[in-house]
């Protein structure tokens, strides 16, 4: 019973870090059309923004709004600098499709480059600021930690903000008639580039909050070359797939049970398994249902 | 005032305007008629701002209307109902309608351009939580035409909106946009291929043929011109 009960909360904790990197990759995508591979090297320099900021303020509670802050920031600046002459001069022909996805696996090279040059090849670590020792009832002990639970409360706290933001507030209703129908939402009236470059700002802002969590809740350490970073940008990126590719709740959704099966795997099975079963995740319904859960009925639009 | 002044238009080799000059006076309704590929729908593309012109003028009033985007045109109180029910399916019909007047600072003036829509078009009101994408054809016409409406234009642009319809819900949209020019005070100016239709609820008619302008006058006279009566009405 406890290992089915921690199973549960390993996979809620990943899911909730995968449903950020969902969400960022998810709101770029819908914004530009672009899958963004730099969204790892913005998630790490996010971490290492993190871990800065800890050193300087000395406090976690500041750094981690203020990281978000900066990753959103630096978003906006990689769409308004890069996105927008790419996307305006390379609009015809073979290229049109693939070039700004190059260009952002040429970001995430940079990044790497700037993090290394910035704070050395070594390990740094950013210290967790709660306990990462399992609750105990009675002589059990969960997985569950105070660092765990603050990162499931966390992220469900931003993705209720979220929700309200999208749903509620006329900047959401902008946001997603841009993304829906940008010929419409522009004849409108609404301001479709400057909308552009906020759904950058928050998928930033998303982006990384799931790096700074990802790592206080992992290992702590931090290297440029991190691979988990790469990994989680997979996972965010199968997670947003299962979704739809399109839908906010998909990527939440497709979140939920990749991080539900992927512990139901380690837990039961076998840990180094776990990339195998999210790579055929990910086929299966790439095959079964290739618009995702909860993406349109008439399928992707290019 | 709209006033059009040698208007040149491509796509890539094809030339779809070819120096279209005329004009049209504040308040009345204008029916610009042609059979298809006659440029109808380039025309009010370019005047929304969603092509750019080659060559020539356009003006609303003192606006430049070959300059600048189409939320900046809004600005300046040209709406455009692009071809093809222009709504957004995924959102509900009262999103549909706000969207119009996002960009609109005062919330209560907002507010009553959506009663407006909403008693000119009381079935909107009836499926206001809607999906818009749950609407019929009609349906989506006339929230395309009121998503518009809720920019508060001066001058609407309409491309068919009789598109794909049945006759009995033409007829009602066509009174619709009469009543938009009549008791609204907005100018509109209508693309459609429904020529005959267009031109008997129009004050005024263009017939674009082939990128150029082949008559122009009151609606009443070319209806009984006979050249026009053959070529574009069919009989």
């Amino acid at each position: 019973m406890s290992q089915f009960l921690d199973m549960f909360l390993i996979g809620i904790s990943a899911a909730s870090i995968y449903a950020l990197m969902a969400i960022s990759m998810v709101l770029v995508w819908r914004s530009t059309r672009v899958v963004n591979f730099a969204q790892a090297g913005m998630a790490l320099l996010s971490a290492y923004i993190g871990y800065e900021l800890v050193s300087r303020t000395g406090n976690f509670w500041i750094a981690l709004p203020l990281a978000m802050i900066l990753g959103a920031a630096f978003s906006a600046f990689i769409e308004f600098f890069l996105m927008r002459i790419l996307l305006k001069h390379s609009n015809q022909g073979p290229i049109a499709a693939i070039a700004p996805i190059i260009a952002t696996l040429g970001l995430l090279g940079v990044i790497h480059a700037v993090i290394g040059f910035i704070w050395g090849h070594g390990d740094v670590q950013l210290q967790p600021p709660l306990s990462k020792v399992g609750y105990s009832f009675g002589d059990t002990t969960l997985f569950l930690a105070p660092m765990g639970l603050f990162v499931i409360c966390f992220v469900a706290a931003l993705l209720i903000i979220v929700t309200i933001v999208f749903q509620k507030t006329n900047i959401g209703l902008a946001l997603r008639a841009s993304a829906y129908a940008p010929e419409i939402a522009q004849l409108s009236g609404v301001r479709v580039s400057g909308i552009r470059t906020l759904g950058w700002a928050i998928a930033g802002a998303a982006g990384a909050a799931a790096g700074i969590l990802q790592t206080v809740n992992g290992t702590g350490g931090l290297t440029p070359e991190s691979l988990e970073f790469s990994l989680l940008l997979v996972f965010g990126f199968i997670a947003a797939v299962i979704g739809g590719l399109e839908s906010l709740p998909g990527a939440v959704l497709g979140a939920l049970i990749l991080g539900l099966v992927l512990a139901f795997v380690q837990i039961y099975i076998s840990g180094t398994l776990v990339f195998i079963v999210a790579f055929l995740l990910l086929l299966a319904v790439l095959i079964l249902r290739p618009q995702g859960f909860l993406g349109s009925k008439a399928g992707r639009r290019a | 005032m709209l006033r059009i002044n040698g208007l040149t238009v491509s796509h890539g080799a094809i030339r779809a305007l070819d120096g279209v000059t005329f004009s049209v006076e504040k308040g009345g309704l204008t029916a610009v008629i042609g059979s298809n590929g006659a440029g109808k729908t380039t025309l009010m593309r370019t005047l929304s701002g969603l092509k750019s012109a080659d060559s020539g003028s356009a003006t609303w009033n003192d606006h430049n209307l070959l300059h600048g985007k189409p939320e900046h045109h809004v600005r300046q109180g040209v709406s455009h109902v692009s071809e093809g029910k222009s709504v957004i399916p995924q959102l509900s019909v009262e999103e549909n309608l706000d969207l119009g007047a996002l960009w609109r600072r005062n919330p209560s003036e907002a507010k009553k351009s959506k009663a407006e829509a909403f008693e000119l078009f009381p079935r909107l009101h009836e499926r206001r939580t809607q999906q818009a994408d749950t609407l019929s054809g009609g349906e989506r016409q006339m929230l395309a035409i009121s998503r518009a409406y809720m920019a508060r234009p001066q001058l609407l642009l309409l491309d068919e909106p009789s598109l794909g319809l049945a006759p009995l819900v033409i007829e009602q949209i066509f009174q619709s946009i009469r009543h938009i020019v009549d008791s609204m005070g907005v100018t509109v100016v209508l693309v459609e291929q429904n020529a005959m239709g267009a031109l008997k609820i129009a004050d005024f008619g263009v017939v674009l043929n082939l990128g150029t302008i082949a008559a122009s006058g009151k609606a009443s006279d070319l209806i009984a011109d006979p050249a026009v009566r053959t070529a574009y009405l069919g009989f």
